[in-house]
């Protein structure tokens, strides 16, 4: 398990007595990125910690451990550096493939995360491993997908399998991806003029 | 008598009054027997909609085998098909093209809305995605309750609407 | 036409040579799925899947629900896989919650696992053997899986939909007798699917119709990051069972099938040989299962994580690696759930190999990649 923050018990009595607040009961976790200091003396596993250290040691302060768990590392990348990131795991770790690109809406931050979960197939020392690397995109309170400044870099050009998963974040959340050659819907219906569904702002009915 | 009564005027509403009589009086026999081979003959579409499929698939195996009751098993072309099982959920994705596939259908067709999500939106209720029920796009004439329903609950449903083909009228007439 | 079009419209423009064909929703050789088929002449020139028309927002809703009522809907998506597309959110919740499963319940786990890739992979078979147009295909495997039903619905009381994964072990023990009758009904099965080979395997019109069709290289299959029986078909031996054994599996002798050629036959092969595997494994976990215990850890109700925090946990499912990102703040709902499905991640190989086919392949290299259209929609 990772490291706890005891000061997010606090907030959890608060939201209690409203038990169901009509429209968005989930929008508020703590603040992230201050909340992880990732040094306590807890010893952790000895190969992901190299992992860690590698790309650490190649960029320095552009890039931020997240956490180090048994065959987790993740690791957390500006959106202007996760491209050269990226090329870096693929071709100095021997990454090979991205197994998921999920999106996770963080209102209050007004960021949008993007977490991509790196895998090897190659390199038989990586089989377990998961490189979780994760990127913020700027989040706009009036989203216009593909025309606002919610915008990242796309890996498809590394990774080629992320092709099909950038499509469906752009969709979901609206998370615009430069250099992608193909940014068209993939799952919701052609006429689909909605805020993009999964953004915490778009409330399902009766809910 | 008749010759009084029929005059070159008035000769076609006379052959057609005497058309809907003679109707009338072979209907319930014709219908009986158009009615009958209906019956015996459903041929479903195949339009897979949701996960109630596989419970379809399994309806037709070997341990099921809807076969005996006189329905076939799913068959690929639209115009020699009259029943229709929406087979699950149905997205907004799908429900243009389920009222396109039920239009290009002859009729006499038949719906049967198989499975909770067909029915009322089942586990789906909140979904942004999905519409609550099939009512608003196909008139059903069968509902199938379950969640997938167990191939005997469909094979039931399928005996149920045979029972209501049997009463219905054959022909409508103008 | 020159007005400008909202993102995600193009307006497209082809040769008149190129005629556009559309196959699906309603076709059967497609499923609920459109494939939108550029030819020229009999020739495949491009291939462009349209998939969604089953997504139903599981995401979303999993956000509403808290940890034990996502249960239900989560199974959805592939039913008759239904223990293991539930694996790995009940893997994840553990982790989050901080629970210990007891010895047995992983015992039960991993038998309903293996059963539940055996019914997902004999309905997959039963529907290629129909999409070739192989009669007896359809009928003989879609008999025999009712057997394994049948002692699925002796565990849970469902016929599919089982639910019978929770967060903290397994819904019920096994019922009396359970190990005499899954030792005969799997040895019985077992010596079925070997005679599949007779009539499917060996079949020389099976054999042309597939052999050289589709044939995607050991680099093209990880650069595309397929996964399951596609990879495994072209030569890449990976079994998350093997690579990352979740609980029990380090203790089973586990074996995976590699084959080399990676065209439409060594995929629609492995799958079989899988199921082979799967009996095995059954065999070997009802021996040495603890014969008593609980299967249960009780939770508190409403469980939650504890602060913020996220785990992405995968298992092998009927269709690959399966994986699901939870992200959790603390509350008694998850933050953001991610299904990574198999089904998804092999449909970026579809527009690959069909580029150069011939029309009439294309039911046999799409539905080899071992795809349910409901589960990649979500």
């Amino acid at each position: 398990m990772s490291s706890d923050t005891e000061a997010k018990t606090e907030t959890k009595p608060a939201a209690k007595p409203a038990a169901k607040p009509a429209a968005k009961p989930a929008a508020k976790p703590a603040a992230k990125p201050a909340a992880k200091p990732a040094a306590k003396p807890v010893e952790l596993p000895a190969f992901e910690k190299s992992i860690s250290d590698k790309v650490v040691e190649k960029f320095g302060d552009k890039v931020e451990v997240e956490f180090v768990k048994e065959n987790r590392v993740g690791i957390k990348a500006k959106r202007e550096d996760v491209h050269d990131v990226a090329e870096f795991i693929r071709d100095g770790l021997n990454y090979d493939h991205v197994e998921s690109v999920s999106g996770v809406d963080y209102p209050q931050d007004k960021e949008i995360e993007v977490v991509y979960h790196i895998g090897s197939y190659s390199d038989s020392s990586l089989a377990k491993q998961i490189l979780v690397l994760s990127t913020r995109a700027q989040r706009e309170e009036n989203p216009l997908p593909g025309k606002d400044a919610t915008k990242l870099p796309s890996l498809r050009d590394i990774f080629y399998s992320v092709e099909f998963h950038e499509r469906e974040v752009f969709e979901m959340f609206g998370v615009y991806f430069n250099g992608h050659p193909d940014n068209r819907r993939l799952l919701l219906p052609e006429d689909w003029a909605d805020l993009p569904p999964l953004r915490k702002d778009f409330a399902i009915k009766g809910r | 008598m008749l010759k009084d009564l029929v005059t070159p005027e008035n000769a076609n509403v006379f052959i057609g009054k005497l058309g809907d009589i003679l109707e009338k009086a072979i209907d319930k026999p014709l219908g009986y027997a158009i009615n009958w081979g209906r019956i015996w003959s459903l041929w479903p579409v195949h339009i897979e909609t949701a996960c109630c499929s596989v419970e379809f698939g399994a309806a037709s195996s070997p341990r099921y085998d809807v076969e005996r009751f006189g329905i076939i098993e799913a068959f690929g072309s639209l115009r020699q098909c009259d029943l229709i099982v929406v087979q699950g959920t149905i997205t907004r994705k799908m429900a243009p093209r389920l009222r396109l596939v039920y239009d290009q259908m002859p009729e006499p067709k038949y719906v049967i809305a198989m499975g909770a999500c067909a029915i009322t939106g089942g586990l789906y209720f909140d979904s942004y995605n999905v519409l609550p029920g099939i009512d608003g796009v196909l008139p059903v004439d069968v509902y199938v309750p379950g969640c997938p329903p167990r191939p005997e609950t469909l094979i039931q449903g399928c005996i149920l609407l045979q029972e209501k083909i049997k009463r219905m009228k054959a022909r409508k007439f103008v | 036409m020159t007005a400008e079009l909202p993102p995600g419209l193009a307006i497209q423009k082809v040769d008149e040579r190129i005629m556009t064909l559309n196959v699906g929703p309603q076709h059967p050789g497609s499923g609920h799925m459109r494939i939108i088929v550029q030819i020229d002449g009999d020739y495949i020139v491009a291939c462009d899947p349209d998939p969604g028309y089953v997504h139903r927002g599981e995401e979303k809703m999993a956000e509403y629900r808290n940890y034990i009522t996502n249960i239900p809907h989560l199974e959805r998506p592939v039913i008759h896989d239904s223990c293991n597309v539930l694996y790995p959110y009940v893997l994840g919740v553990e982790e989050l919650l901080g629970i210990e499963v007891p010895e047995r319940a992983k015992y039960v786990r991993v038998i309903c696992s293996e059963l539940n890739r055996c019914i997902y992979t004999m309905y997959w078979l039963a529907i290629y053997g129909i999409f070739l147009g192989h009669s007896t295909m359809f009928m003989w495997p879609a008999g025999d899986r009712e057997l394994l039903i049948d002692l699925m619905e002796k565990i849970s009381g469902a016929r599919v939909t089982h639910a019978h994964f929770v967060p903290g072990g397994v819904r019920n023990d096994l019922p009396p007798n359970f190990e005499e009758v899954c030792l005969r009904q799997v040895n019985y099965f077992e010596k079925r699917i070997k005679e599949y080979a007779a009539v499917f395997y060996d079949n020389p019109i099976l054999i042309s119709r597939t052999r050289d069709t589709g044939v995607l290289s050991r680099e093209d299959a990880i650069r595309l990051g397929t996964t399951g029986s596609v990879l495994r078909a072209s030569g890449v031996d990976y079994d998350l069972r093997q690579k990352e054994p979740y609980d029990v599996y380090e203790e089973l002798d586990v074996h995976s099938n590699v084959m080399k050629e990676g065209d439409s036959y060594a995929r629609s092969k492995v799958p079989w040989l899988d199921m082979m595997e799967s009996c095995n494994i059954i065999r070997q976990a009802l021996q040495k299962m603890p014969k008593s215990g609980s299967v249960r850890v009780k939770l508190k109700p409403n469980p939650k994580g504890k602060g913020l925090d996220s785990v992405y946990k995968r298992v092998e499912s009927g269709r690959g690696s399966l994986g699901c990102h939870i992200v959790s703040d603390g509350k008694v709902e998850p933050y953001r759930l991610k299904l990574s499905v198999g089904s998804f991640r092999n449909l970026i190989a579809l527009p690959y190999l069909l580029k150069g086919e011939k029309l009439g392949n294309m039911p046999s290299v799409y539905w080899s990649l071992n795809y349910w259209p409901v589960e990649a929609d979500r």
